[in-house]
């Protein structure tokens, strides 16, 4: 395959065609970018921190809403938001997965089994035991974060090839190295289906 | 002291002689019941007899200064140190030798009488070989350690013996004490044995070979050597009753008489006379526990003496006689005359076993009676026995050309000549006493008036042939053998000239010659002023005048032992039970089990606490794993 | 631009809020879900190290957790719709047999 740099738009205005959408958004980036050149912070930075606030509210949603099916649909909002950081940081294989597979196929299956049990009942109030968990998952998140700043990868990325993070690069790896791997998780996934089946089964 | 350098010729004749023995009582001990009583009785006699015989053939073939040495095998190999089975013969030795296989042929024949009537005969005959076997180890070992195990198992043997008509409750108590007094000896014996090889081993010499020992015991200090004698003595005194672990010797008399006139007269309890003979070289080099040894052998002698003046039991009497002679012994070792002591040793061998095969022909004719009060004129009835019992009686009172005479005065003039006067005159009365208590014994047994009871009457007789023919023999010896030790004076001893290879030059001073015969003189008088007073109190009326007459608490002390077993038992036997029997009730359960059982308990205890923690709800567990996550990411947050 | 440590933090505070919801929720499906939650946190992380060090094996992990995800959340509903059946409760704190 040829490969075609990137070319940083440090050019503005020069009519290029624009070939994938990584191109798109860096293009609307710099354009936006180019329109608020007073911020300190670059577009990139912006459209970051705006998904992770949107990503945070939503898990707390499906954390904290009392009807299950409130649950599920804010997990649903956070699958989405996370497909758009996939796309952000050059994986857009992975992240048109995250949407067909995760958002579209488990959530599905989630709502089915909703509706096929239907719980009418909100849940119970609270006791003690909320307020324990929550501290024990913030003293997690506190000793994790200090960990990932002291952490010694790169802080920037490299520059990128045009096919990272393309079908073919993916398929590359996971029919060379990882051919076993797949192999084996295409038995995972029948032995799943066998099993749920067994399990699911009204008894007579 | 100067030993001359033996010559040592190896010879392999001599392992049979403890091997017959031992092989004979193993054979009875299987096959005894199929051979049928009779034929097992005269295997084992002639077992010993072929011992004897080669005994006397050793005895005849072996040189002045030779030393006959058969190995069999290495026993214990640690570095440097080396023990081999292994048998030597020299002049000492053959002695022994010669009175083990010799009186105890003797007594295997008597025995074939007098146990003729008794159920468990082959038991008997295989225990009484099993003892030969094990004396003979030990006068023939030629190191100490063998010497030891000679040692132990003659006490076992003795054990065995004692408590042999074990359906009597009393016999088995006596069995025990005999074996636990002895063993309180074998402590002492032991730790000398060690404080020995350990010190010699700290200047190079890792040995317990006699010859040995004797070249290189000079290099110890002399604090040493007198620990090491005392320990040694201690050892001694329990195997030959001294003062003060004397007491299982009386009580040993519940045995069969054989097994008293063996073990507990002529051969066993010498072994402590011996042991001190074969360390002469040890012995001589402390003083000051020779001292110890005289001083303890002639208030022995005193002591045993004055409680035989009231007994009334026959095997008693002659017990606490035994007691007083081997006392006589260490008195002479005590004033470093080996020889003599050895000498008498030969002597009471005969005339100490005459005795108790007497009163065993005695007891057997009574049926088993065995109180003097209930004897008397029995003269008559029993005309050998009376004999041969009266030859004895005069060799151990010390007659003139008796054996007792020779042996007993020899001490007496060695122990004077050697400066101890205090002693000596302890000896001198303890002979009158001894004439005094032996005659009074004659006296009731076989003269005045018969007290017999009527039923035993009945069946009095002489005993057999079988029986009385050692009697005969023995009392020959106990004439005929202190004849080899005469004094100067008279023809000259050939017994220190025989034993001078092994216990160095000759110690009998025979400077005054007419101090020695006042001394002789003055044990005369005291012998005949004690027949006297026999004679007058006995000679009639037996028991009824002269002891009660004798003043009421001297003879109330003396009958009742001076109470030594009651003392010991307050004093010693107690507060040891007390101590073991809390040790029983209290420590064992409570303190042991307790914390066995205790870790248990424990273990349970915490278990029941921490089933707490299974909820059987999964977000608890999650929980839980999440805490222990974060445990562990804190320690590694902390390492970076 | 956007540092490394910026998503991992991200990743951190999601994952942390998976956990709360498995602790506290006393609806079995919520559960789930949360659990849910805490993989795709962890996909995040794979993601940015795989854009950050130019490797394309974090990529190729996250198809398979996803895969994973896919199989455990089959099977997790498939148990609860059984238990459902026999307690009429999807209340985990209502499921206590295995205790002391």
């Amino acid at each position: 395959m040829a490969g075609k740099d990137l070319t940083p738009p440090a050019t503005q205005g020069v009519a290029r065609p624009l070939e994938n959408p990584i191109q798109w958004f860096h293009a609307a980036s710099s354009v936006v970018s180019g329109k608020w050149q007073c911020r300190s912070m670059d577009m990139a930075s912006v459209i970051f921190y705006l998904l992770a606030t949107l990503l945070v509210i939503s898990s707390l949603l499906v954390v904290f809403l009392r009807n299950v099916v409130h649950c599920a649909m804010a997990l649903v909002t956070a699958l989405l938001i996370v497909a758009v950081l996939f796309v952000t940081l050059h994986a857009p294989m992975v992240g048109i997965l995250q949407v067909m597979v995760y958002a579209g196929a488990i959530m599905v299956l989630f709502l089915f089994v909703i509706m096929f049990l239907n719980p009418v009942e909100l849940e119970r109030r609270r006791g003690v035991w909320w307020g324990f968990g929550t501290i024990l998952a913030v003293m997690l998140a506190c000793v994790l974060t200090p960990m990932f700043i002291i952490d010694e990868s790169p802080a920037n990325p490299l520059a990128a090839t045009e096919s990272f993070g393309s079908p073919e690069m993916l398929a590359k790896s996971l029919f060379n190295e990882f051919v076993l791997p797949f192999e084996i998780a295409s038995v995972l996934l029948l032995v799943a289906i066998i099993g749920a089946v067994v399990l699911a089964k009204r008894e007579h | 002291m100067v030993s001359p350098e033996p010559s040592s010729v190896a010879y392999d004749l001599l392992r049979w002689m403890p091997l017959i023995p031992l092989l004979a009582s193993g054979f009875n001990l299987f096959f005894g019941r199929a051979l049928g009583k009779q034929t097992a009785g005269a295997l084992a006699a002639a077992a010993v007899g072929a011992s004897f015989a080669l005994a006397c053939y050793v005895f005849w073939q072996l040189p002045a200064h030779g030393i006959w040495r058969d190995t069999l095998y290495t026993w214990i190999e640690s570095g440097s140190f080396q023990v081999a089975l292994s048998f030597q013969v020299d002049a000492l030795t053959a002695v022994m030798l010669l009175i083990v296989t010799g009186i105890g042929f003797l007594i295997h024949l008597y025995s074939l009488g007098y146990m003729a009537h008794d159920e468990d005969r082959v038991r008997f005959f295989v225990y009484l070989n099993l003892f030969i076997f094990f004396m003979l180890l030990l006068v023939m070992g030629d190191n100490l350690l063998i010497l030891f195990v000679g040692w132990e198992g003659v006490g076992l043997c003795s054990y065995l013996l004692i408590g042999f008509w074990h359906h009597d409750h009393n016999n088995t108590i006596a069995g025990n004490k005999a074996f636990i007094v002895n063993r309180i000896g074998d402590f002492g014996f032991i730790l000398g044995i060690f404080v020995l090889v350990t010190e010699l081993g700290r200047q190079g010499i890792w040995t317990l070979d006699f010859v040995e020992l004797q070249q290189h015991v000079k290099m110890l200090e002399p604090a040493t050597i007198t620990l090491i004698t005392v320990l040694l003595f201690v050892g001694a005194a329990g195997k030959s009753a001294q003062l003060p672990l004397f007491v299982w010797l009386p009580d040993a008399m519940a045995g069969p008489t054989p097994v008293s006139a063996l073990i507990h007269a002529a051969t066993m309890v010498t072994a402590g006379v011996y042991m001190t003979a074969r360390l002469h070289f040890l012995f001589i080099l402390a003083p000051a526990t020779l001292a110890l040894i005289a001083v303890i052998g002639a208030a022995t002698a005193f002591f045993a003496a004055t409680i035989a003046l009231t007994q009334n039991d026959i095997k008693k009497v002659l017990a606490y006689s035994t007691v007083s002679q081997l006392g006589y012994m260490f008195l002479a070792v005590g004033v470093g005359a080996f020889g003599t002591a050895i000498f008498h040793v030969f002597t009471h061998a005969f005339f100490k076993a005459c005795l108790f095969l007497g009163s065993g022909s005695v007891i057997h004719a009574l049926g088993g009676e065995q109180d003097m009060r209930k004897m008397g004129g029995l003269k008559g009835f029993m005309p050998v026995t009376y004999w041969t019992y009266l030859v004895a009686t005069l060799a151990i009172a010390g007659v003139p050309f008796t054996a007792g005479f020779f042996s007993k005065d020899l001490i007496l003039w060695q122990t004077f000549s050697h400066g101890a006067t205090g002693l000596w005159s302890i000896g001198l009365i303890t002979a009158g006493m001894t004439t005094f208590y032996m005659f009074r014994q004659l006296f009731m047994v076989f003269h005045g008036e018969c007290r017999v009871d009527a039923h035993a009457k009945a069946h009095l007789h002489e005993s057999p042939a079988v029986m009385t023919l050692p009697l005969v023999i023995l009392a020959a010896g106990s004439i005929f053998s202190g004849w080899l030790g005469a004094p100067e004076y008279l023809w000259g001893s050939r017994w220190e000239h025989w034993l001078e290879p092994v216990l160095g030059v000759s110690e009998v001073h025979h400077d005054s010659v007419s101090t020695e015969m006042i001394i002789t003189l003055l044990t005369l008088g005291v012998v005949v002023s004690g027949f006297l007073l026999a004679f007058v109190n006995y000679r009639k009326t037996g028991a009824q005048t002269g002891s009660q007459a004798g003043g009421g608490l001297f003879y109330q002390i003396s009958f009742n032992k001076f109470y030594v077993d009651e003392f010991y038992d307050l004093a010693i036997v107690r507060p040891f039970t007390a101590l073991a029997s809390f040790f029983a009730r209290i420590i064992d359960p409570w303190v042991i089990d307790g914390t066995v059982n205790g870790v248990a308990t424990t273990a349970r205890r915490f278990s029941n606490i921490w089933r707490y923690l299974q909820t059987g709800n999964v977000q608890h567990y999650a929980a839980m794993f999440l805490t222990g996550a974060l445990a562990l990411l804190a320690y590694f947050l902390g390492q970076l | 631009m956007v540092a490394l440590h910026h998503y991992l933090i991200l990743s951190a505070v999601i994952f942390a809020i998976g956990v709360i919801g498995v602790l506290i929720r006393r609806n079995l499906i919520v559960v789930l879900m949360s659990i849910e939650l805490m993989l795709n946190a962890v996909n995040l992380t794979f993601i940015a190290f795989s854009r950050y060090l130019g490797s394309a094996d974090g990529q190729v992990s996250v198809f398979f957790v996803m895969a994973v995800a896919a199989a455990e959340a089959v099977i997790g509903l498939a148990i609860i719709i059984s238990v459902f059946r026999h307690r009429q409760s999807l209340d985990p704190q209502e499921m206590q047999l295995l205790k002391w």
